[in-house]
């Protein structure tokens, strides 16, 4: 048995072999695996006992359920109307100027993923962007590049 | 006209009193009939945007008879510009918990959900302390009511109560059918009542205060107090709980920058005013007998007159279009076809009348969209349409 087969078993021993655990299960290999790959969406069908067709029907769904390889750090830059308005473009610029990708790249060391997003629930503290779960506010070009030397430096680990 | 309503700052929703365990234990030794009743009486509406009254969700799902029954409080709140319910969560979460529970001794449930939105994973460690907490107090006074998080994954539409239900059943986010109700057929097909997770906090402020007190504050039709989540063009962005009444100038004259050329009220999915109806736009749910009555989520955007309002517009239509769960024909050709056509006229490449069109079509989507989505497109296009034609144009 692979890794992915195991997890997805012990996800499966974990939350169950229902319908309802579909999502948490796909959260937590996305979680792990940082996205969901036709394998492992093969593999859940089968070990939840649902069709493989609805698996990638539900995942395809949702949009923090990345079913493209990405990197360790997702950022996913909040590009709705109040971050649009209080200068997300330029901090976008300088993310990329920084990590040399555009949006939707991930580097080639494959540390760092770029995305947009919609509303994040920060509009009185705009712009915001998620790194994974890590949510920064009032974001400046500045900011930006202490920010992303901090990520530089945490070398391996998570 | 209606009379000019001083804005009135309230504290009820933040007030750190740390006496849930007593509120709990006194409210479940109340008949939930007679909790009901106080529910009825204190005229609370839903705090999501939709305003159906919470006294009336909870009676109903408490007639209906089943083995099990659910009580879920909706945290994806995803609507731009509201940021109210992250706010309750990471600082008063057990007034919610304990709305959650006297909701369950009311409606004969024992197993509550939070669907917490993906973007707010970060809550998720501090939630789940609070909640092992509750539990704990639970079993103590021997009442037997659980709560779990559920993450949601990114997607605006399940916000909406019937794709969240879908969602939790682990299918794609796209809404059911209505009627039958959540409250008669909801998760796994069990009477569910679904709750935001502000509604629910009022219901707290209702059951240690008692009715009146709520019913107290606001104007007819719309009781008691309200968050509002202020951002853009404003000198003091941030969360704000007023009575609900006031007038749309009373509220500019607190928070604008004194160039307010318009407000958005009720995020993508509310209705843009524009300076000049200010004074006889008041928020509030419909009913009252003269002026512009706006119900919202809390959602409050100000414009100033550096901002154009065709991006506005482009902005919440891109919005739409990428959050359009797909389902229905009028919300995902309907969303797609009014981004290009505005797009279109700004270029030049179709003539100004073409916007009569556009607008014919969020009449149509308004009538044949299948959930709250796809109607509202309407309200954000036709009242920014109207009223700044000019900047629409190439």
């Amino acid at each position: 048995m692979d890794s992915i087969q195991s997890l997805i078993k012990s996800l499966a021993n974990e939350y169950g072999r229902k319908r309802e655990s579909l999502l948490p299960i796909m959260q937590a290999v996305v979680d792990r695996e940082k996205f969901l790959s036709e394998y492992s969406m093969v593999e859940i069908a089968r070990e939840i006992d649902v069709p493989a067709a609805e698996v990638f029907g539900t995942a395809t769904f949702y949009s923090f359920i990345e079913t493209k390889p990405t990197g360790r750090y997702i950022i996913r830059i909040c590009k709705t109307i109040t971050c649009a308005m209080k200068g997300k473009n330029q901090v976008l610029f300088a993310i990329q100027d920084m990590l040399k990708i555009k949006l939707g790249e991930t580097t080639p060391d494959k540390r760092f993923s770029l995305l947009e997003t919609n509303c994040l629930g920060w509009c009185h503290k705009a712009p915001a962007m998620l790194i994974n779960n890590e949510i920064y506010t009032e974001l400046t070009p500045e900011k930006i590049r202490e920010i992303l030397t901090n990520y530089m430096k945490k070398n391996g680990e998570n | 006209m209606t009379n000019s309503h001083q804005l009135k700052r309230v504290d009820f929703i933040f007030r750190n009193e740390n006496d849930w365990e007593k509120v709990l234990s006194s409210t479940l030794k109340r008949k939930p009939a007679e909790l009901i009743n106080e529910l009825i009486s204190s005229e609370l509406k839903g705090r999501g945007g939709a305003g159906f009254p919470t006294g009336l969700k909870w009676k109903l799902t408490s007639e209906e008879k089943s083995e099990e029954k659910t009580i879920i409080c909706n945290a994806d709140e995803g609507e731009p510009g509201t940021f109210k319910d992250r706010e309750i969560l990471s600082k008063v979460p057990c007034k919610v918990l304990t709305a959650m529970a006297v909701c369950g001794h009311v409606i004969g449930a024992k197993k509550g959900f939070i669907y917490l939105r993906g973007e707010y994973k970060y809550l998720e460690p501090e939630l789940k302390k609070a909640i092992d907490e509750f539990e704990y107090y639970c079993k103590e006074i021997d009442f037997d009511f659980s709560i779990s998080i559920f993450m949601g994954s990114g997607a605006y539409i399940c916000g909406e109560e019937t794709a969240l239900l879908e969602s939790m059943e682990g299918r794609r986010g796209e809404p059911r059918n209505k009627p039958p109700f959540p409250s008669q057929h909801g998760y796994l097909g069990k009477p569910t009542v679904v709750n935001n997770v502000e509604t629910l906090v009022h219901a707290f402020t209702i059951f240690k205060y008692g009715a009146k007190k709520f019913y107290d504050l606001g104007v007819q039709y719309s009781r008691g107090t309200k968050l509002f989540s202020v951002s853009g063009d404003t000198p003091k962005p941030g969360i704000y709980e007023l009575e609900l009444g006031m007038s749309l100038q009373d509220f500019v004259y607190e928070f604008g920058d004194g160039d307010t050329k318009a407000v958005q009220v009720g995020g993508a999915s509310g209705f843009l005013v524009p300076r000049k109806k200010f004074k006889d736009a008041a928020i509030g749910f419909k009913g009252k007998l003269t002026g512009i009555s706006l119900p919202t989520g809390g959602s409050m955007m100000l414009f100033n007159s550096s901002r154009s309002m065709f991006n506005v517009l482009d902005n919440y239509l891109e919005f739409f279009s990428e959050e359009s769960c797909g389902q229905c024909t009028p919300c995902r050709v309907g969303c797609q076809q009014l981004l290009l056509g505005i797009k279109a006229v700004k270029r030049g490449d179709k003539p100004a009348v073409y916007l009569d069109k556009l607008m014919r079509l969020t009449e149509t989507m308004q009538l044949t969209a299948k959930c709250g989505l796809g109607q509202s497109v309407a309200n954000s296009f036709s009242s920014i349409v109207e009223n700044f034609r000019e900047e629409m144009i190439y």
